[in-house]
This record gives structure tokens, C-alpha cells and sequence, in this order.
């Protein structure tokens, strides 16, 4: 009991300090004193009139979402002497191994810098400034040459360091037993199994109603969206965070989507947000990046030339530019096992006084970064909004995708998941596709890197995310993964190498996702 | 029995409407684009005849043109100027257009019969339901109507106009301007160079006022293709199909670059030579997709009532040339409509086209195209298999049956009160390949009882 007390007066510290320094902090106060003006605050019950009016103004329900919003996000310490690498990632393996992947991609990057002879960051001359101004809403009309640029990495370079990972204090032993793990990964994480998903995702159980399943042409609306739709409303007019996060957990209503995503994420625009936006923008035209090429490269690539989001192509340069240059994306470096690389001020080679983060927000963009971005255009059209929504999405679920930790939600755990879900219930399946050379991370590794965007349709992919926000875990992605190679499975027993295998799975935009997910959790015979 | 032998013997003739008549022996040809994984790009282009895509199910083989010994033919449209006059064409036959369609499709009588059209509304029901027809932007013929024409400039300076030739399609020689000055030095040039000719043609142009405020999407201007069949005129039955596109311009729509004609119009045949094309992205969503763009941003109520306006433009459009056109029970029409949404989700009709494009640029083009062939040549029928009574036909919805059909079954209830749905499902779940098994089947399920 003590310890529990001391844990929880350790974590009331914690918020509270992180809370301090927030704008929330500062506009509680001034209400707080603007407050005293009013009538029903006696100063006999000074503290208890101002809780009360702090309830009966909404600003209670404000704060609350701010603790859990920072309950969501921070992970808890597990004991007050561990250190701060502790936070960040616990096992040293996998801190060491995030450590060399590192060096790695920032290698690669200076030589390309080297070889181009670009700076890695430069100030623009004014007349260019002016230009990139006008330009501003319509930088995917630019066609600068890309030719030379080369992303930094690919998915598939990230799998091949994670299928090397080893734990050196685990011993696998030679001989093959029921117990030996048939897939790439080979770390001794603990995932999920079939019965403990199903006790986690409850609500999308075959008894609860579902939005992706019981809002189809067939169904009634009177049966479940009706009545949905009327919660959702409810749900946003009190504006609790806590209370749409459960809600989410059955789908989100169309409509509702944006407004319930921005309050999960308890992201409100105040005048101070638009300005912060203001104020990067400013930086992108001011300062050339060469990450800026690299990301303009990445649009091109992918996001341009998908049927859907090429509409939004200006957007995903007018997000992700301000992001590189967003310091406070940095904070997050506090419980990301990954390291912001560092760069030194020429001439200056190791002298910690002229070290600088590069990017400034410490993040490279790998190929395949902007589908992050692209099917939040589809929710958010102003500028600043849309940045927003999509640094706190990267900042709690995004950067867990390409850092090496252990986290149940990293991407370590994803594949490991991923493979022990088939390996156990679909063994046939398995064992066949291990066989003829196409093992199924291979194949499945891109969605799950990309949180399946750019290969689920969009409404199917909103709604798998609307399960992400609800149930704060990248989980399901692995759970999906598993549930389309469940579905696929009779055609993937007939092929015999690992391009057939691809070549089925190529197209998931037909695929219906939470039918998929349901019956894979809940209706097949385990 | 003749029908079951029609099955068995129907010859079917089929042109793409963009070539010319082709001569005996040539094949008829449906260019398409299909993937090809051993191409880098991912699409290779083939030939494919529409008799292997769409006949199969049909029964139906290749017949003779020259001879005349078809049942279906899906014509072009200059033969059917040089030939439908004295085409003698037994009861089971079927051609693809009617005689004097350019009363719908080109400009200059589309608006001629929709401005008739409402002045007789107003007569008979007043200025509200008038109103319904203010669809379509304020239009004059030139040079017939150049005199109201520069009235009308008059009054509003400053607002921009477009120059469409009437009988010209895939957006050429369409221009922008908003000067006097600027047409009245079009007028010299095509007048100088008529008079160098022997042959004086002189092309019918129409200004329109030009919509200034278009709704954009990432900041480009789009509008929308939608499909309507029309099945005869007297009486008026329309279908309506679920699918179709939304064609968006490559660049940033700016009124600045009135001159950049690839900013302002959005046909796929301009866009193809617009230096900013590249032919993988396709430059078009399906209309599934815009709906649920709009859902999300705007609220269902909103795109229910634009889809509800999207209809009534349909409706009026076919209503304005239902005494004109010349009934013919061998006559059907597969039209492409062209509608532009401004930014207070108004839809406006830019032009109905008799001969929509049938080439596809992107696979899922090709489907959406194939698909709605098939669905045409369901309807039509050739083999009799429908009753007569149905609602819907793969993706077809029964629009317009001598009167508004409800989605509810029953009679429609037109009394104004009560909720009066349309059968239309613009945008929606497109589940055709179901809806046409469970049709068929329950068809013959109805045949051998009653036989």
C-alpha cells in the first residue's frame, strides 16, 4: 500500500511539473484571479468556490484531459533510482542496438551530403525567401532535381537489422523444439496471445457493435449507428478526452471524426498554436535543409503517385517541413529509446559547445515518412490544425514504427507479435511459406511500418486508426496483419516462391478491415 | 422461340466512338489500359475487343456493318447523321443514340431548350419551382446572341467569361476572358480566316459566365463525370449510375492565369498535354471517395442535399428536350454528365455529353468503365430477361419512370409530405456483381413458375 501511495504522489509530481510549464497553467491562473471578480467566490471557501466554478466553466474538464493526455503519453517510472536511459528503453541490447542504427543512418546521410557537396543546412538569399513565399500553397509545383538524392533508408533496410537483433544474454540452443520461434525475429519479448487480445479488445467483440461492420447497406441504422451517432455528439459536447477514447474504441462516425480525434489528442487550436505554426513556417523560408530535399524526394515518391492523396501533396510539404524544424518534438527523445543525432558547426567537430540536433526536430525521414502525414489530410484542411494532429500523433504512436525498443507497442514487438500469432494459429500457413523462402515479416513488415497507409482504402484505414487512438497501442496492427494472411491463406498454400506470395497480397485496398479483425479474434476455432 | 434464337444468332457491331466508321474486316477495338507486371511503370497498354470483355455472358457475336445485319450497334455519330434516316430497323433492334441527341449535347441547344423549358415551368408552377433549372450559368449564343450577350457584359464588369465552341469536345478551342476587346480580336481572326476559305463554316460559339468560385480540393479545381442512361424519352425513363469521377485540373486554381487554360479545365484530353502530367497519377478520384471527402468535411446533410440538386439537374436537363427529341423506341442514350460544384456546394451543369469517353487511364478507370458497359447492356436488355419492374440493375438506379421513383417500395408518395427519398445512390456502395446474381436468379426463379 505504501509503495503504491509513494508511487502515486511520484506520478502526481511528475504531471504536476510537466503541467506547469504549460499554456494550460497559465490560462488556469488567470482565470483563477479573474474569477475572484465574481459573486459566489467568498473568501471564507476560497478554494472550494473556485473548484467549483473551475467545474461549472468547463476549464475542470480541460485539466482533466490534460493529465490524461500526459498519463497517455509519458510512460510511468518503474522505480525513482532508475535512470533516464531506463525511460527510454530498459534493456541495454536493444539501447545499443538502437545506438549503431543510428550511427548508420547519420553516416549514410553525411556522405551523401559529402558526395552532393550540399550543406546540411544553409540560409536562403532573400530573393529565394520571397520566392518559397509566393510558392508557399503550391510547392508540389516545384520540380527541383531530385535525381541525385537517395532516401536515407527503406523499410526493408530497418527489417534486416531487427531480423539481426539478438539478445546476448539469451541462449536459443541448437536442437528445434515446439518452443523454437519459426520467424525472423528472435528476441524474447512477451506478446499477446489470441485469449489475452481478446480480453484487450473487448469492444470489438462479436456482441458489440461496430462501426466498419454494423454501419453496412444491410444493417438497420436503427440496430447500432443511430444511436452511435447520438453518444459521438454527446461525447464531443462534454469535450472529455477519457470518455472519447472508450467511444472511439466502436469506430468513429464520419462526421465526428476530426472533432474526436483532436480532443483524444487533446489538441485545441488556440491563437498561440496558429502562431507556433507561423513561426516554423517562417524557419522553412528562411533556412534550406537538406532533410528538406530528402522529404521532398520521399512526396514525390509515394504520396504523389497514389490515386488519393496525390490531391494533397501541397499539404504534406507544408507539414512536414515546419516538422523538421520543430524543436519541441524533441521532448519526446525523453521516452524514445532513439537519440536525436547530432551535427557540429563546421570546424567545430566534437566540441559539445557548437553541437546542434539535425534535423532540428531530430527525426530523418525515410522513404515512405509522408504516408504518416497524407490520410490525415483527409480530416484536416487548415495548415496549422493539420500539423498539430500529426506531431502528437508521431510523438505517441508514429516514432515507436522505425526505433529499435521494447516497448509492446515498438515495432520489435509488432513483428514478434505478428509472428507468433501465425506461427500458433496457422502453423500450415507457416511453415509452407518459411519453406518455399517467403517468410511472412517480409511481406508484412511494410504495412506494419507504415501503420498500413497507402495500402488499406482510406475509410478503412481511418477507421483502424480510430482503434489506435482508442486503445493507445499500435497492437492491432500486428493483430491485422495477421488476420489478412489469415484470409488470404488459401490462395498463399498454393504458391511457391516469395513474388507469388507478394503478388497476392499486393492489393489490400479491397479488404474490409474490422470484419477481418473480428473474426480473427473472436470467431476462428483456436 | 425467337428470342431464345435472337440469343443465339444476335449480332452486335461495336465502334469506339472516336475512331472513324471502320472498313469491312477491320476489327472493332476498346483501347484500355491494363497492368502488366512486366512493365517498369506498371501499365501496359492492350487491345482488347469489346466482344471478349463484355459479350461473353451475352451469347452475342460480331455481326457486319456494311450489310446492315445487326441487332445492337453502339454507332457512331457520324454514321448515324449519314444513315439513320433510311435505316429500315426491325422491332428487337437496338441502336446507342437518338436521332437528334445535340438537342441535349450540344451547347448552344442545350441551353436554347432549358431556357424554354423554364418558362414554361414558371407559366404552369410558378417562380419557385423555375428556379430548379437555375442550373446552369448564364449563357448566350454567338454569334446570334451578341447583342444580349454584350448587355449582359455590360452590367457585370469585371466577371469572367468562357468561349466554348458548341460541337467540340475534350475542351478544344475553349478560351477565357473578360475584356470586349479580347473577343472582338477572336471575332476578326476567325472571320479573317473564314473569308480565305472556300467553304465558309461558321462554328457556333457560346459565352458563359464563368464560375469564378469553385470548390477546390488541395487547392485544385475538379468537376464531376456522372452517367446517365436514358432509355426512351416518351415516356421519360432514366437510369442513373453509381459510379463515376471527379476529374481534377494538375495545377493550383489562381483567377490570376486566365490564359492557363490547363488551370481551369479539367477535361483529362487538356490535362494529358499539360507540361505537370505525369499519365501514373490519373488526376481522378472515384466518386465514392469525393463523397466520403465531403461527408467528412461538411456533415452528411450537406452532401445529401447536394446529391439531391445533382438529381434534380438530371431530371430538369432531360425534361427541357423530353417533346423535343424524337421518340424512337430502337433508340437508347448512355450520357456523361459534366457538373461543377462551386464553394457553397452548388452544382452546376457545365455540358452533357453523348459520346462519353470510353478509354481508360488507370486501371480502376477501366473497371469503372467496363463495369458500366456491362450494366448498360443489362438494361437495354437484348435478351429480354427483365420484367420491366425493376429499380435497379447492377449499378444502375431507376432515376426517372414517367415520374420520380421512391427508394421505397410501394407508389410514391408525391404529396409533398412524408419523406420522399429518390432512387438515386450517386457516390454510394457500388455491390453490383450481388445485385445481379440475386437478380438474375430470382428472374429465372419468376420464368419457370410462370411457365
Amino acid at each position: 500500500m505504501l509503495q503504491e501511495e509513494s508511487d502515486l504522489s511520484l506520478i502526481i509530481a511528475q504531471i504536476v511539473q510537466k503541467l506547469k510549464g504549460s499554456n494550460l497553467y497559465s490560462q488556469l491562473e488567470r482565470q483563477a484571479w479573474a474569477s475572484l471578480q465574481r459573486p459566489e467566490i467568498k473568501l471564507e471557501s476560497l478554494k472550494e468556490d473556485i473548484k467549483e466554478f473551475f467545474k461549472i466553466s468547463g476549464w475542470e474538464k480541460k485539466l482533466q484531459n490534460a493529465v490524461y493526455s500526459e498519463l497517455s503519453v509519458f510512460p510511468l517510472p518503474s522505480h525513482p533510482a532508475a535512470p533516464p536511459e531506463h525511460l527510454k528503453e530498459p534493456l541495454v541490447y536493444m539501447r545499443k542496438a538502437q545506438g549503431s542504427w543510428e550511427k548508420r543512418i547519420l553516416k549514410s546521410l553525411n556522405s551523401m551530403c559529402t558526395e552532393l557537396s550540399i550543406p546540411l543546412a544553409r540560409k536562403r538569399p532573400v530573393g529565394e525567401q520571397k520566392e518559397l513565399l509566393n510558392k508557399w500553397n503550391e510547392m508540389g509545383t516545384d520540380e527541383p532535381d531530385l535525381s541525385l538524392f537517395r532516401p536515407v533508408y527503406a523499410p526493408k533496410d530497418f527489417l534486416e537489422v531487427l531480423i539481426n537483433l539478438r539478445n546476448p544474454n539469451y541462449e536459443n540452443g541448437d536442437s528445434l523444439s515446439f518452443r523454437t520461434h519459426l520467424g525472423l525475429i528472435q528476441i524474447p519479448l512477451k506478446v499477446k496471445d489470441i485469449p489475452e487480445l481478446k480480453e484487450c479488445f473487448v469492444e470489438l467483440g462479436l456482441n458489440t457493435g461496430q462501426l466498419g461492420i454494423d454501419d453496412s447497406t444491410q444493417v438497420p441504422p436503427e440496430l447500432f449507428e443511430n444511436e452511435h451517432v447520438r453518444i459521438g455528439q454527446k461525447v464531443l459536447a462534454e469535450q472529455d478526452s477519457a470518455a472519447a477514447q472508450q467511444y472511439i474504441r466502436q469506430g468513429s462516425p464520419t462526421a465526428l471524426r476530426a472533432e474526436l480525434w483532436a480532443l483524444i489528442l487533446n489538441i485545441s487550436s488556440e491563437p498561440e498554436d496558429v502562431l507556433y505554426y507561423e513561426q516554423l513556417k517562417t524557419n522553412v523560408i528562411q533556412h534550406d535543409l537538406l532533410v528538406d530535399s530528402l522529404i521532398y524526394k520521399d512526396v514525390k515518391l509515394t504520396a504523389s503517385n497514389d490515386d488519393y492523396y496525390f490531391v494533397f501533396e501541397d499539404y504534406l510539404y507544408q507539414v512536414l517541413l515546419c516538422f523538421s524544424r520543430d524543436t519541441s518534438v524533441l521532448s519526446h527523445f525523453a521516452y524514445n529509446s532513439a537519440s536525436p543525432p547530432k551535427s557540429y558547426i563546421r570546424g567545430k567537430l566534437g566540441l559539445e559547445e557548437y553541437a546542434v540536433f539535425y534535423p532540428p526536430n531530430g527525426v530523418i525521414p525515410f522513404h515512405g515518412f509522408s504516408m504518416y502525414v497524407a490520410p490525415l489530410c483527409f480530416l484536416y484542411h487548415e495548415p496549422s490544425k493539420l500539423y498539430q494532429i500529426f506531431r502528437e500523433m508521431y510523438v505517441r504512436f508514429f516514432f515507436r514504427l522505425h526505433s529499435i525498443s521494447s516497448h509492446p507497442s515498438g515495432i520489435v514487438s509488432l513483428c514478434l507479435l505478428f509472428e507468433t500469432l501465425l506461427q500458433t494459429y496457422l502453423p500450415q500457413l507457416f511453415y509452407h511459406l518459411r519453406e518455399i523462402g517467403a517468410q511472412p515479416l517480409r511481406i508484412s513488415f511494410k504495412w506494419m511500418v507504415r501503420a498500413f497507409s497507402g495500402y488499406l482504402a482510406t475509410d478503412q484505414l481511418l477507421l483502424l486508426w480510430d482503434r489506435i487512438l482508442g486503445y493507445n497501442s499500435l497492437e492491432i496492427l500486428a493483430v491485422l496483419a495477421a488476420a489478412v494472411f489469415a484470409f488470404r491463406a488459401v490462395n498463399l498454400m498454393e504458391v511457391t516462391s516469395l513474388a507469388a506470395a507478394e503478388a497476392v497480397l499486393a492489393d489490400l485496398s479491397t479488404l474490409k478491415v474490422m470484419p477481418l479483425l473480428q473474426i480473427f479474434l473472436f470467431a476462428t476455432v483456436t | 422461340m425467337f428470342l431464345s434464337a435472337l440469343r443465339e444468332h444476335a449480332r452486335i457491331y461495336f465502334v469506339n466512338p472516336h475512331k472513324n466508321v471502320p472498313r469491312e474486316g477491320q476489327k472493332s477495338e476498346y483501347h484500355a489500359f491494363q497492368p502488366s507486371t512486366s512493365s517498369p511503370q506498371g501499365y501496359g497498354r492492350q487491345d482488347l475487343t469489346f466482344e471478349n470483355q463484355n459479350y461473353k455472358g451475352h451469347g452475342l457475336s460480331k455481326g457486319k456493318e456494311r450489310e446492315g445485319e445487326w441487332d445492337f450497334y453502339w454507332c457512331d455519330l457520324s454514321w448515324l447523321r449519314e444513315n439513320s434516316d433510311h435505316t429500315y430497323m426491325d422491332e428487337h433492334v437496338r441502336i446507342s443514340h437518338f436521332r437528334n441527341h445535340y438537342e441535349l449535347t450540344r451547347k448552344n441547344y442545350m441551353v436554347k431548350n432549358l431556357k424554354r423549358f423554364r418558362k414554361q415551368l414558371e407559366r404552369e408552377a410558378g417562380k419557385l419551382e423555375a428556379a430548379k433549372c437555375d442550373f446552369f450559368p448564364k449563357t448566350f449564343e454567338l454569334p446570334s446572341e451578341y447583342h444580349l450577350f454584350v448587355e449582359e457584359f455590360r452590367k457585370n464588369p469585371g466577371i469572367t467569361w468562357i468561349m466554348k465552341p458548341v460541337a467540340r469536345s475534350q475542351g478544344k478551342g475553349i478560351f477565357l476572358f473578360r475584356r470586349l476587346k479580347d473577343i472582338m480580336d477572336w471575332r476578326k481572326d476567325t472571320r479573317n480566316s473564314d473569308d480565305q476559305k472556300d467553304d465558309i463554316t461558321v462554328e457556333n460559339y457560346v459565352a458563359q459566365r464563368y464560375i469564378e468560385n469553385p470548390y477546390l480540393i488541395g487547392g485544385r479545381k475538379f468537376d464531376l463525370r456522372v452517367y446517365v442512361l436514358v432509355m426512351s424519352y416518351i415516356p421519360l425513363r432514366a437510369w442513373l449510375y453509381r459510379d463515376g469521377f471527379a476529374r481534377f485540373s494538375n495545377t493550383r486554381f489562381t483567377l490570376n492565369s486566365i490564359d492557363d487554360q490547363y488551370v481551369h479545365l479539367t477535361n483529362v484530353a487538356v490535362q494529358k498535354t499539360s507540361p505537370d502530367y505525369h499519365p501514373k497519377k490519373g488526376s481522378k478520384w472515384m466518386l465514392q471517395r469525393f463523397r466520403q471527402y465531403l461527408a467528412s468535411k461538411h456533415g452528411p446533410q450537406a452532401v445529401e442535399t447536394l446529391f439531391r440538386d445533382m438529381d434534380n439537374i438530371f431530371i430538369k436537363s432531360l425534361q427541357s428536350v423530353q417533346k423535343v427529341i424524337i421518340s424512337d423506341k430502337h433508340c437508347f442514350e448512355l450520357y456523361g454528365y459534366d457538373i461543377l460544384i462551386d464553394q457553397d456546394l452548388k452544382p452546376w451543369l457545365l455540358e452533357v455529353n453523348a459520346s462519353p469517353s470510353l478509354t481508360a487511364s488507370s486501371q480502376e478507370d477501366y473497371e469503372l468503365k467496363t463495369c458500366l458497359l456491362e450494366d448498360t447492356l443489362h438494361v437495354v436488355d437484348m435478351e429480354a430477361r427483365l420484367t420491366g419492374r425493376e429499380k435497379r440493375v447492377g449499378g444502375f438506379d431507376l432515376m426517372w419512370n414517367d415520374g420520380p421513383v421512391s427508394r421505397e417500395d410501394g407508389p410514391p408518395d408525391l404529396s409533398g409530405m412524408g419523406n420522399f427519398v429518390t432512387n438515386t445512390h450517386l457516390g454510394c456502395v457500388n455491390d453490383r456483381k450481388k445485385q445481379l446474381r440475386q437478380l438474375f436468379c430470382s428472374l429465372q426463379v419468376q420464368k419457370k413458375a410462370s411457365s
